[in-house]
């Protein structure tokens, strides 16, 4: 039943991670309580690098679930499937990260159906325990379990907010894109490029965060600056690299293209 | 001469007077509707070409008068004149084909011109130096053109530049030194031109206040504070620091023994005040800079001192409400802490409770640290609730337009203070009135071929919908559900009943929005295409089972903007229906914005996962009186289709606006329109819009 079961993610090496603030603190303090966590922030901030870092440092297996709208109860909690002539049950992700006492991350949480995430509620409150309806069984979880959900606040739409209920469960750590200087710092790591390059980058990022609001949705996130650094390590010139990796990521529009191209070429 | 448009029937008979006095074989009808758009003073000075034209020939006349709605859209007052008379020279020269050729192409006489003139023109770079300076600083700065038309200087909160620039050869240079101004006075306000709390820029300039030197003081400072702007932008953003270096040029030799002082990424106005005092020593003038700006102390460091107060006094307010009026006094700390950490950040704690702060607050408190460096302190005290205002408002007129309570109000953005006008706009929903209760069935029988074709397509469009798993009855079983189940009773739990896979007709999950202009230009037979249109767009949805609501839309000012209820969301297409599409008319104005935030919110209560709003219109945003006219309500309106797609829904625009290229794309986004080039296309064309936008 190997192949059937969740896989759990162990985290050996040290993944790199630049704390921003108190959130390794705060995270550990979160643990140390048995409190679940929400993650707030942006796209491509380092949430996710977070959790994978906080496994590591926990030395926590790690069971990520990115949620979709198709997202059932049974798919997160487990299922009875017959093998030969025998019903087995399967563990979900969840199931299997609350025995493991694992961390359980649930990557953009608006995004699965409301009668999905109330199966969280009781896991995350002072009862710490995960109902299994079909067996009957109820999961406590012991000491090392911990839930994670991630947001961005961004993108609310009218039909995608977390409830009140869910949301006032868990500690909340706010996320955003860190101080120039230590973004810059991500950049020339991630990216493979130097200081000089990830701080023109930084600065071409800040300056589309400018335009949020202002004819963007969002501006380019540590991501989009990793990926046009990583371009221009691969030999691509800055001007190209940016104009690909961020100025025709973030907008089809072509007067806001236009604009995009200024901002590249004020800062190459 | 009076402001007043000439309408159609005016038009036409001043036409006929001069191109058919003698033989009248056809007629200037369609000419003149053609040209009732069109302001008074161009419509003059059309007429004056036609009659000075139609002495020559009159054919060119008739020709001029024809093409002159695209003329005046795509050339400027002066060069009209250039192009009526190089066809007036062409007739002289090589007779009347040739001179129908040269008028005929349009394109072509402008791209000469363009390539013959390196003029630019303020309005031509106004928009995209003006989103370039939002990525630049994060708060929106005013641009306008100087009052002087020549110089370029700052006030801190607008840009003021000259309104055309020729000084170089090329057009492309000229854009450039556009850009370079705007730079280099943004750049005054970014880096502390106009003082700071530790350098005092009055008290610097003081000893030349009043004497003879003062004007030379103030080039020099002028001057030198380019030098160091100059660095300072050098190091912040190498790209540019290289543009302005170009436009530039050699630093003159009066500078050069200066740079080793203020050409630094350090360097302040401190610094910059150093060497003024020495420069002023001689006797000697500032050097010239070719891309020299004015330096006026007084006036900005008044609006910059009015801007102070006014966002201190909006933070304030946005913290008095969040904390209610008690206030707690012993949190203000935290919060401006917070502030300043984060740069306005978007959420403050207070009383253990997290609230967001309004944007507007948000980019008050960023501004203020842009600035001070820091929020002050005094203004986290909370204060009465409220906007601040500049002025007092002015007694409008127009509030007399209606003295009802309206269904309710909107915000208008106003892109010359690039602030909203709160709760601006009232809005008033009614059902249209039914009218004739057989005309969709005669326009069904008229084009009962074009809507069994219709009707096909979106058939098949509906087939490509999936099946919806885990049912209590449909057509096949769930294979996966099936496994649960007996994997469930096995386990001698109770199975679920909800084995079956449906075919869902609707599983498309669309809700669209039609918006249909009722604005008085659409008399006629523009009326009689858009409700032929609502018809076949009617049968198409029927067919696909999208959910879709209809209202037109018209006003007359900001106080009255009707909504006109066609079909809800929740209405069947039945003979009410059908009979209010009967009776869609024309009524008044075209106020856009309006109507697309009040439909917005009417399409965002549907649970649908994606939204969809598409216009029908004749024309551009439009409203009685000049307020909403031209840059105003296309400001306002692409504000509006902004603001419903950051709430998810997309928009679209279909119009019979031959003209509507140039605003459109600005308003709706390069694939947000279709201009359709004959109005009758529009009930033939729709549905299949429609298809393509909503597969
Ligand atoms: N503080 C950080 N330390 C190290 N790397 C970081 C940090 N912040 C961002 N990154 C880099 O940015 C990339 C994107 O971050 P990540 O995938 O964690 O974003 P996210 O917040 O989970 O985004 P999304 O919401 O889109 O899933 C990471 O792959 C990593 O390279
Ligand atoms: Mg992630």
């Amino acid at each position: 039943m190997e192949a059937l079961a969740t896989q759990l993610a162990h985290i050996d090496t040290e993944p790199y991670y630049q704390s921003i603030a108190e959130e390794v603190t705060l995270f550990e303090a979160a643990h140390a309580q048995r409190l679940p966590v929400l993650l707030k922030g942006p796209t491509g901030c380092g949430k996710t690098r977070f959790v994978e870092y906080m496994a590591w440092r926990l030395k926590r297996p790690l069971v990520t679930v990115a949620c979709h709208d198709d997202l059932t109860t049974a798919d997160l909690v487990g299922r009875y499937l017959i093998v030969g002539n025998e019903t087995v049950w399967v563990d979900g992700p969840l199931t299997a990260a609350v025995r493991a006492g694992a961390i359980c991350y649930l990557d953009e949480i608006v995004e699965a159906r409301k009668d999905t995430i109330v199966v969280i509620h009781p896991l995350a409150d002072a009862r710490r325990v995960l109902a299994v309806d079909k067996r009957g069984e109820l999961v406590p979880a012991p000491a090392g379990f911990m839930l994670v959900i991630s947001y961005n606040p961004g993108y609310q739409s009218v039909l995608k907010e977390i409830k009140p209920s869910t949301r006032q469960r868990f500690v909340a750590l706010d996320f955003d894109y860190p101080e120039a200087a230590v973004e810059a710092g991500i950049v020339a790591r991630e990216g493979g490029v130097d200081a000089d390059i990830a701080r023109r980058l930084v600065k071409l990022g800040e300056l589309t965060r400018n335009l949020k609001g202002a004819g963007l949705d969002e501006g380019a996130s540590t991501r989009l600056l990793i990926h046009a650094a990583q371009l221009m390590a691969a030999g691509i010139a800055p001007e190209q690299a940016c104009t690909a990796a961020v100025a025709r990521a973030l907008s089809d529009d072509a007067d806001m293209t236009d604009t995009l191209d200024d901002l590249v070429r004020a800062v190459f | 001469m009076s402001e007043r448009r000439l309408f159609a029937a005016e038009l036409e008979a001043r036409l006929d007077a001069v191109l058919f006095a003698s033989h009248s074989h056809r007629s200037a009808t369609g000419i003149a509707e053609g040209l009732e758009a069109l302001p008074r003073v161009q419509q003059e000075k059309l007429l004056d070409w036609v009659a000075v034209a139609a002495q020559t020939y009159a054919e060119i006349g008739y020709l001029i008068a024809t093409l002159a709605p695209q003329a005046f859209v795509m050339l400027d007052d002066a060069s009209f004149d250039a192009w009526v008379l190089a066809g007036l020279d062409a007739f002289d020269r090589d007779g009347g084909r040739a001179a129908m050729e040269v008028l005929r192409d349009l394109e072509g006489f402008r791209l000469k011109l363009d390539g013959d003139r390196p003029v630019v023109k303020f309005a031509e770079i106004e928009a995209r130096l003006s989103r370039f300076l939002q990525g630049l600083s994060g708060r929106p700065l005013g641009l306008s053109i100087s009052a002087s038309g020549a110089d370029a200087w700052t006030d801190t909160d607008t840009l003021y530049l000259p309104g055309q620039l020729d000084a170089q050869p090329q057009a492309g240079a000229n854009r450039k030194l556009y850009k370079t101004l705007a730079t280099m006075l943004w750049a005054q306000a970014r880096f502390g031109t106009f003082g700071s709390a530790h350098c005092d820029l009055d008290a610097a300039l003081a000893p030349w206040q009043g004497t003879e030197d003062q004007e030379r003081a103030l080039q020099w400072l002028a001057a030198l504070e380019s030098v160091r702007l100059e660095a300072r932008v050098t190091n912040e953003l190498p790209g540019l620091g290289a543009e302005i270096a170009a436009v530039r040029g050699l630093w003159p030799p009066s500078l050069e023994p200066l740079l080793v002082r203020l050409y630094q990424a350090d360097a302040t106005l401190a610094d910059t005040l150093a060497c003024l005092a020495e420069c002023m020593r001689g006797s000697a003038e500032a050097p010239h800079l070719p891309h020299a700006v004015r330096i006026d102390p007084a006036i900005a460091l008044r609006v910059r001192a009015e801007r102070i107060a006014r966002h201190k006094e909006i933070l304030s307010r946005a913290i008095h409400a969040l904390k209610g009026s008690a206030g707690h006094p012993g949190q203000r700390d935290e919060v401006m802490a917070q502030l300043a950490a984060e740069g306005g950040a978007a959420e403050i704690n207070l009383a253990e409770k997290v609230s967001a702060l309004p944007p507007e607050a948000r980019a008050a408190a960023q501004s203020l640290l842009q600035d001070l460096g820091e929020v002050p302190p005094e203004c986290l005290l909370p204060a009465g609730p409220g906007v601040w205002q500049a002025t007092a408002l002015k007694g409008d007129a127009e509030t007399l337009a209606s003295q009802l309570e309206p269904d309710c109000r909107y915000d208008e953005w106003d892109y010359r203070r690039k602030a909203y006008r709160h709760d601006w706009c009232h809005v008033f929903e009614a059902d249209v009135p039914a009218g004739a209760a057989d005309y969709v069935g005669a326009v069904k029988a008229r084009h009962a071929a074009l809507i069994r074709q219709i009707r096909r397509r979106f058939e098949m469009l509906r087939g490509e919908n999936r099946m919806l798993g885990r049912q209590p009855e449909g057509e096949e079983i769930d294979l996966d559900a099936m496994v649960d189940a007996l994997g469930d009773r096995r386990a001698g739990c109770e199975p679920s009943a909800r084995l079956f896979c449906q075919r869902i007709r609707n599983q498309r999950s669309l809700a669209a929005m039609f918006m249909v202009d009722m604005s008085g230009s659409t008399k006629g037979w523009v009326n009689d295409a858009e409700r032929e249109a609502l018809v076949m767009l009617c049968e198409a949805l029927e067919s696909l089972g999208d959910a879709y609501a209809i209202c037109g839309f018209s006003g007359w000012t900001r106080t009255r903007c009707d909504i006109y209820r066609i079909k809800h969301f929740a209405e069947r297409y039945d003979d009410a229906v059908r009979a209010r599409i009967a009776a869609v008319e024309a009524k008044d104005y075209t106020r856009m914005g309006v109507a697309i935030r009040h439909l917005t919110r009417l399409l965002l209560r549907q649970p649908a996962r994606h939204r969809l709003l598409v216009t029908l219109s004749d024309g551009r945003p439009d409203d009685f009186g000049d307020e909403y006219r031209g840059h105003y309500g296309i400001e306002d309106t692409r504000r509006a289709l902004q603001e419903a797609r950051e709430q998810g829904v997309r928009s679209y625009c279909i119009t019979i606006d031959r003209h509507g290229a140039d605003y459109l794309a600005h308003m709706y986004g390069a694939a947000g329109y279709t201009v359709l080039d004959d109005v009758k296309k529009l009930p033939l064309k729709v549905a299949d819009i429609y298809r393509r936008l909503a597969s």
